[in-house]
């Protein structure tokens, strides 16, 4: 087996006593799309974020190793560094792109720029490849869109020429931060379609960010399920979701809403604050399977049964 | 756009008007009969009615206003009572251009140094730099403009001779005579400025810095310098220059004391010896001036807004 394109090991985030991602290691291989799910505040876009370097310094303290391709230590690189990956061979959509756009530049300003200076194209070749990219990504009369502002366009064209942006030095690794959570149902899905055909297309791996499991199982290959900062289990979508074996997973999966059906039983209970996380499985307190040593053991993420899986009490059958 | 800026204008002018009326009534209203006051001590009741029928002061109220209206617009705005020159020479000709000066480098020193502190205090924020900065400039904006301007003559005009006391050169006559005259005038007026700029940019900026699309900009690999200066300060530029717009009714009244202390024949030192010497038509012409520069100046940020945010402009 080849090593992977990133491979992460006990990634943690402090700030200030909090402890916002605690242990998280995933990997994900070349041209493979991973699902990071879970709830609000699970850490899902922190990965992310801490991935790309741009989590806020202040007094956020980073420890854990993040091997990229061949790049050992990608937590403790320098900005300069980071300059040097950034947008060209990691990059990143955002969730909302009608903010993640600079809404003093036109698009096609701000498209360009990317490419005149992470590729060192001349202002020409870089306005031609601009329009040539916005076509890509289904953007109809490119040309003329090149002089539209953000705010002139709609939330899915504004998404679309996000999608351009990150891709357009053909990044190794694309990370999609709820990409869709802004926009209509209907256009999620030709966005979700536009970035996985996308990175297919450049060989590009991709990291997504949901909190919607049915999108996650349609779309990507694993799945990584996180709770309050940490590892739960994670492996093949198909495995993972069709047999959960974490009682997290269990209860995410019967929030999945199928239409026709009449239950609408919200689950008990609600993320700890910080100051009351058990220090074992963070899940423990809200778990239906917690034993006596959750709350202060911390369940290793093993591999087992064709998944990696973090639990003490797992539902192996059913 | 053009229908938005005609309303704009068109407000403009029913400003212009109310203070029209305002410094109009100003001199009616005004203690003191400046017939009386032209005439001297002793006067006959015929040379009284002869000199008020001349001036045009016996006629009703509405007929003063628009005759000095009308007279106002073709720049005959009289002459002065006590020393017979004319008004709109001494004000616009004179007076105005050297405040416009003082002024206008004021503005353009705030700025150069007020937005860069600003920038520095808003990206190294809670830092020693950015103590030091807020000091500097709660000091700049605390300090009054006089003691400031006198502090300055005494040390680098007095003591060390760098720059000279007083006086105005034209700086289109000889720019750099003209600029190393208005140093220590436009340093000392623009102190309180340079306090206001960096504590406006200072904010936005730290609100704009926290923005998705600074985060984006970083994502796809744009230098710190630019991910500042080109995607941040960009988007503070309408809260800069809204405050500068509105500043500047201040700083005309700083230009007022910066006149005097360094002898500057400007519109502020012009109104002080027109108030003090009871000429109302000059204090008149005076308030006029400074009333339309204020609302032009703030016409024109109003017509700047769709210029620096693409937002505001009519799709």
């Amino acid at each position: 087996m080849t090593a992977p394109l990133l491979d992460v090991r006990g990634l943690t985030l402090h700030r200030g006593t909090k402890r916002i991602l605690d242990d998280v290691s995933l990997t994900i291989g070349r041209g493979e799309t991973v699902a990071l799910v879970g709830e609000s505040g699970a850490g899902k876009s922190t990965i992310a974020v801490a991935l790309m370097g741009l989590i806020d310094k202040g007094d956020a303290v980073i420890e854990g190793e993040a091997r990229f391709d061949g790049i050992d230590n990608l937590v403790g690189l320098t900005e300069k560094q980071w300059g040097k990956l950034r947008g060209k061979r990691l990059s990143m959509v955002f969730q909302d792109a009608g903010s993640a756009l600079n809404p003093c530049y036109t698009v096609g300003s701000q498209l360009a720029s990317v490419l005149r200076r992470n590729l060192g194209l001349s202002r020409k070749t870089a306005q031609t490849r601009a329009v040539e990219l916005l076509e890509n990504v289904g953007i109809n009369d490119a040309a003329a869109r090149m002089s539209a502002y953000p705010h002139q366009l709609s939330g899915g064209m504004q998404q679309r020429v996000m999608v351009a942006i990150a891709l357009a030095c053909n990044p190794d690794l694309l990370f999609a931060d709820e990409p869709t959570s802004a926009l209509d149902v209907t256009i999620q899905a030709q966005i979700i379609r536009l970035i996985l055909d996308q990175t297919k297309t450049r060989g590009a791996s991709c990291i997504f960010v949901l909190h919607d499991l049915a999108l996650a199982s349609q779309s990507c290959d694993r799945i990584v399920v996180l709770y309050a900062g940490q590892v739960m289990e994670a492996g093949r979508c198909d495995v993972v979701l069709r047999d959960p074996k974490h009682p997290y997973t269990r209860l995410l999966k019967s929030c999945v809403v199928e239409i026709g059906t009449q239950n609408l039983d919200p689950p008990e209970g609600s993320v700890p604050p910080y100051e009351a996380m058990p220090a074992g499985c963070r899940f423990s307190t809200r778990c239906p399977r917690a034993q006596a040593r959750c709350a202060d053991e911390r369940p290793p993420l093993v591999e087992t049964q064709g998944r990696a899986l973090a639990c003490w009490n797992p539902e192996w059958t059913r | 756009m053009l229908a938005q800026s005609a309303a704009k204008i068109f407000q403009t002018a029913v400003v212009l008007f109310i203070v029209s009326v305002a410094s109009f009534s100003l001199l009616k209203l005004a203690p003191g009969d400046p017939v009386m006051l032209m005439l001297g001590s002793e006067f006959s009741q015929e040379s009284y009615d002869s000199l008020q029928r001349e001036l045009g002061l016996d006629r009703p109220f509405l007929v003063q206003y628009l005759a000095w209206l009308g007279n106002f617009m073709i720049g005959d705005w009289g002459t002065s009572f006590v020393s017979r020159a004319d008004i709109f020479n001494f004000v616009v000709i004179e007076a105005l251009p050297v405040t416009l000066t003082l002024t206008f480098c004021s503005i353009v020193l705030a700025i150069v140094v007020g937005i860069p502190l600003g920038v520095i205090s808003a990206i190294r924020k809670d830092t020693i730099w950015d103590t030091v900065i807020a000091v500097f400039a709660l000091t700049g904006s605390a300090f009054p403009s006089f003691f400031l301007g006198i502090v300055l003559i005494w040390f680098l005009a007095v003591q060390f001779g760098i720059f000279p006391v007083m006086g105005f050169v034209a700086p289109w006559q000889d720019f750099w005579l003209g600029m190393y005259h208005m140093a220590l005038p436009a340093l000392t007026l623009s102190t309180y400025f340079i306090g206001m700029i960096v504590r406006v940019t200072r904010s936005s900026l730290i609100d704009v810095m926290d923005q998705p699309f600074i985060a984006a900009a970083k994502a796809r690999g744009e230098p710190r310098w630019r991910v500042v200066w080109v995607h941040g300060v960009r988007n503070i530029a309408m809260p800069v220059v809204t405050m500068i717009g509105l500043q500047l009714g201040g700083i005309l009244q700083g230009a007022v004391l910066t006149e005097t202390v360094f002898s500057l024949p400007g519109i502020g030192q012009m109104l002080t010896d027109a108030v003090l010497g009871r000429e109302y038509t000059l204090v008149q012409a005076g308030v006029m001036l400074t009333a339309t520069l204020f609302i032009v100046i703030n016409l024109l940020v109003d017509l700047s807004y769709p210029l620096l945010d693409p937002r505001l402009r009519p799709r």
